[in-house]
């Protein structure tokens, strides 16, 4: 039996509204977590209710299952949590976890790495689950690029670039400190840990994730100007979200429609038409849609026939479909509502398919890496106010930061801080 | 054992500057030490100046540092293969293997004789294919007043490897009689040294200081109007450059604004004439060099004795190698030193240890020494060759090691003379020292365990830590920066009987405890996936759901274990965990 410090957990069903919620949990810890926030481990391999509670609220009502090693997926003791589906409530249970000591989330695969050290499974079906672990990951990336493609996503090269600087000025002292470098950079990296701590701390104290990360999934409506995308849009809201008129090029921005489908949480983004802009307000549009629809997890690209080429090329699953079914050869008609539920459906099977946890698992792994680094920045600043120079402390408290938000700002190498410090320093005596 | 070398002359010259150590490549000759190397004791015996770097810093990042007398350097290097009768020297040119298959049997010396070896470790330096440029001359050459390596640069390309071309540069000697020193700033040494062998108790030769000086605007004006007759200026040189270590043309084109650079004079040895002046590595012509050189402080005067010059040479790409050192598809074929796209005596000393090392074991049939990126730099420099290959000529820093804090020059011989010993490398003598110094340390911890000192105890000594915690053991106070020995035995006199060298390193020891228990985690989990060997046959084209490019990456790379193949770039949860179960079939089949 392999050993693991770590706890892992994760949300391991796919998630819908109507459906139950599984948490699973497995590792040494499993068992302590179970006593704290069910109160006991009810009798193994049984489905028992418990009401969870992370010690001051009331969490969810839940079936439990309790299963000791090694009679387990894993090998390890594992707990699973059949919670209720709400979007808040898998929310509140993960964050109780990740607050369990020696509990992390699962990395992609985690699970079946564990699985496979303790020999409960074969290779056939590492192989078959192999795939699901590239999607998971590939839908992480996703999900990543995504949100850090905005505000957060500058935000975090902001870090990102103050941390490898701070790295790069303690290293320079320290490895070329025979060198032209300055002698005390303490104040400049004091300076650079504290601006980090304070937009950290504003960042994972407020709302500001939680409002900038979308949960559920995105899909993107593309197709050349006036192919009915916004008529699209509203047929699926119900309402007029987009305006819709027969000029072509009215929608110059991005859309986004939040909406359920098939009881799953959908962002409909109606996006400008993709054509060469006649003026700039219109180009600007069109290169924001490309990047926006390149970014969502589905696209619905919609040809005026089917002999038309896409204005996008398709990735992955998406859907090629014809509208206006109505006044010519379609699929589908957005006014007349005919073929619609088919697109629905077609939708909501490919979304069904994909990993839907991946939005909360970013939310939570971002909420620890913030807190991890806010904790090792504040050490660092400690460190940096002792009268003694030990500059290798800070240094590894600088870096911990920096490896905890690796998932947030990029992983950072010695050789980038290496570059840094070449680049600013003349060494070489 | 035979030793080949174009001259026994050439035994223990150091073509570079005659300095030892330094941050990073101090620890690494501490790590060369605690296995019983030779690099360590010859610099101590040779050292005419030694200097701790980051004296004011914490021990992990300290590292020794000696200026050596070249010809001390050089004699104390062929006593201590004097003392090692099984070693025998030959002087000859290699030029060729002698191949059995795809084996190396040995090599063929330029006169057409043949020496046979079961196992072959292969040292060129930069003599592989080595020119050397100065302004617009070039020629070929190894060394200023050496030939190059051509015949066997031409032998190796038949074993398809990849070969890159580096670069490094050298300053002009210049004769210590004809430099003012009165006016310039002296640099001494230590007052009281710290040697880089653990066995070395004091310095033999006698100790000098060294000269500082800078460069000025006038330099830098020369330099500038001059730049388009430098070697690497003028387009000559195609090798790559390390970045550390810049010629000073260079340093003047990049940093513009800086109106002086930092010039050491550090003297070659005792009783010669030689200067190195450390910064000012060039590949200008020599009129040139003579017109710079005079413009800076105290060298108005200076003889030039040797110009400044550029060397460029072949390297083999270290991606070719496994963690032993051998060539992955050559048997018998061990690779040290600069040929791996290294720069520096200290690294190639390492790389030398390990080499030697594994080769030994092939020829006596024992299990191969591995070194891991937690237990030694050495482990750090050659994963680091093997997974990640070079862009630059290679040089060690204490920031390349993820795990600095524990592995520290004063630690190496815990870290590694019981690897040592295992190995069989560690004389009898060490051995018996180092059992003496482990027991003092040992029964040093376990009574500076049993203090129990309270917060109002502490303060009365002058120690401050928050009121009302627990009582603190001895380690724990030694951890707090600001509390030394003496601290500690204001408070508990009676450990004053512990040896001094002992008291230190449990200060050292102590400081970094509660860091290094925090890093064990990733220590283990870094353990235990290098635990999963990869058998070098394995076979990646089987493993349905890896994709094509990262199927070449592992193919080329050949990870050694599942550790490795994590830092292949690329690599995903899903390979990763495609290959341990791949690994753990195989496993199951062979029990």
């Amino acid at each position: 039996m392999v050993n693991h410090d770590h706890t892992i957990f994760a949300l391991s069903s796919v998630r819908g509204k109507s459906g139950v919620a599984v948490v699973r949990l497995s590792g040494p810890d499993a068992g302590t977590a179970l006593d704290r926030l069910a109160g006991d481990r009810p009798r193994p391999r049984r489905a028992s209710f418990r009401v969870l509670s992370d010690g001051e609220a009331t969490l969810d009502e839940a079936l439990v299952l309790w299963f000791p090693r090694p009679h387990s997926f894993t090998g390890e003791d594992v707990a699973e949590l059949h919670l209720h589906g709400s979007m808040a409530t898998v929310d509140a249970v993960l964050q109780a976890l990740g607050d369990q000591p020696g509990h992390r989330l699962a990395e992609p695969g985690e699970f079946t790495r564990r699985a496979l050290e303790n020999e409960r499974l074969d290779l056939a079906q590492v192989e078959g689950l192999s795939d699901l672990i590239e999607a998971e990951t590939e839908a992480q990336r996703q999900q990543a690029l995504r949100v850090l493609s905005g505000a957060l996503g500058a935000q975090a090269a902001n870090w990102r670039s103050k941390l490898v600087r701070a790295a790069a000025l303690l290293e320079a002292t320290i490895d070329f400190a025979e060198e032209d470098v300055p002698a005390d950079v303490k104040p400049e990296v004091r300076e650079l840990v504290a601006d980090v701590i304070s937009d950290l701390q504003k960042e994972s104290a407020g709302t500001g994730i939680a409002e900038r990360i979308r949960d559920g999934f995105e899909v993107a409506i593309v197709g050349p100007p006036n192919v009915g995308k916004s008529t699209l849009l509203n047929a699926l809201a119900g309402r007029d979200a987009a305006i819709t008129s027969d000029i072509a090029g009215t929608t110059r921005d991005v859309i986004e429609v939040r909406m359920d489908l098939r009881g799953l949480p959908v962002t409909v983004l109606d996006t400008a038409g993709l054509r060469k802009g006649r003026n700039e307000i219109e180009m600007l549009g069109v290169a924001k849609t490309r990047v926006r629809a390149e970014q969502a997890d589905l696209r619905v690209i919609l040809r005026e026939c089917r002999a038309a080429a896409p204005t996008m090329e398709p990735q992955g699953d998406d859907i090629l479909a014809v509208p206006k079914a109505d006044i010519c050869e379609g699929d589908f008609s957005a006014r007349t509502g005919a073929g619609l539920d088919w697109l629905v459906d077609e939708i909501g099977t490919r979304l069904e398919s994909r990993a839907g946890t991946v939005g909360l698992a970013i939310r939570e792994r971002h909420r620890t890496a913030m807190k991890r680094a806010i904790e090792s920045l504040q050490c660092a600043t400690i460190q940096l106010k002792c009268e003694a120079d030990l500059a290798e402390i800070a240094a590894e408290e600088v870096r911990s930061a920096i490896r905890a938000l690796d998932c947030l700002a990029g992983r950072v190498d010695v050789e980038h801080i290496l570059d840094d410090i070449f680049a600013n320093f003349c060494i070489g005596k | 054992m035979i030793l080949v070398t174009l001259s026994r002359d050439g035994i223990g010259v150091m073509s570079c500057n005659p300095a030892i150590g330094g941050l990073g490549k101090g620890h690494l000759v501490r790590e060369i030490d605690a296995l019983d190397g030779v690099m360590s004791r010859v610099a101590d015996r040779s050292g005419i100046q030694f200097r701790l770097l980051n004296r004011r810093k914490g021990p992990a990042v300290q590292g020794p540092r000696a200026q050596a007398d070249r010809a001390l350097y050089r004699a104390a290097m062929l006593a201590e293969i004097a003392d090692h009768p099984e070693i025998c020297i030959l002087e000859g040119e290699v030029t060729d293997f002698i191949m059995d298959g795809f084996r190396v049997a040995g090599v063929v010396l330029a006169d057409g004789s043949r020496v046979e070896a079961s196992a072959t470790v292969l040292t060129t330096g930069t003599f592989l294919r080595g020119t050397i440029h100065i302004g617009a001359t070039s020629r070929p050459g190894g060394r200023i007043g050496d030939a190059s390596s051509v015949a066997l640069a031409e032998r190796i390309d038949e074993f398809g490897l990849r070969l890159g071309r580096l670069k490094t540069g050298t300053p002009p000697r210049l004769r210590t009689s004809s430099i003012d020193w009165d006016g310039l700033e002296m640099q001494p040494g230590d007052e009281n040294p710290v040697f880089f062998s653990f066995l070395t108790q004091r310095a033999e030769a006698q100790q000098i200081a060294c000269g500082i000086t800078r460069t000025n605007e006038r330099t830098h004006g020369i330099i500038r109007q001059n730049l388009g007759r430098s070697a690497m200026y003028g387009g000559n040189v195609a090798g790559v450059g390390p970045r550390y270590c810049p010629s000073i043309e260079d340093k003047v084109v990049r940093f513009a604004d800086k109106s002086a650079h930092q010039v050491f004079l550090e003297p070659e040895g005792l009783n010669t004439d030689l200067v190195y002046p450390n910064g000012l590595s060039t590949s200008l012509p020599e009129d040139v060099q003579h017109d710079y050189v005079h413009s800076i402080a105290g060298l108005e005067r200076a003889e030039i004795a040797q110009p400044g010059y550029a060397i460029e040479y072949d390297y083999v790409d270290p991606r070719a190698l496994a963690s032993t050192l051998r060539l992955r598809d050559v048997e018998g074929l061990y690779l040290a030193g600069q040929i791996n796209g290294t720069t520096g005596y200290e690294e190639a000393a390492a790389q030398g240890l390990v080499a030697g090392l594994n080769a030994a074991a092939d020829a006596l049939g024992l299990e191969p020494a591995r070194f891991s990126r937690e237990s030694s730099y050495v482990g750090v420099m050659i994963d680091d060759l093997v997974t990640r290959g070079v862009t630059e000529p290679y040089r060690m820093f204490t920031s390349r090691a993820e795990f600095r804090l524990s592995l520290r020059a004063d630690n190496a011989d815990q870290r590694l003379t019981p690897f040592g010993i295992r190995l069989g490398c560690v004389s009898k003598a060490r051995q018996a020292e180092f059992a003496k110094k482990m027991n003092a340390l040992e029964s040093g911890k376990a009574r500076l365990e049993q203090v129990q000192v309270s917060a109002s105890e502490a303060a009365d000594a002058g120690i401050r830590i928050s009121r009302g915690g627990a009582m603190r053991t001895g380690p724990e106070l030694l951890a707090f920066a600001d509390v030394g020995f003496e601290e500690l035995l204001a408070l508990r006199p009676e450990l004053s009987d512990i040896r001094a060298d002992i008291q230190e390193q449990l200060k050292r020891d102590a400081l970094y405890a509660q860091y290094v228990a925090r890093q064990a985690r990733d220590v283990d989990n870094l353990r235990r996936d290098e635990m999963h060997a990869i058998p070098a046959d394995f076979d990646y084209g089987i493993l349905g759901g890896l994709s094509n490019e990262l199927r070449q990456k592992l193919a080329a790379v050949r990870p050694e274990t599942l550790g490795q193949a994590g830092r292949v770039e690329g690599m995903t949860p899903a390979a990763l965990t495609l290959i341990l179960a791949k690994l753990r079939m195989g496993e199951r089949r062979a029990s």
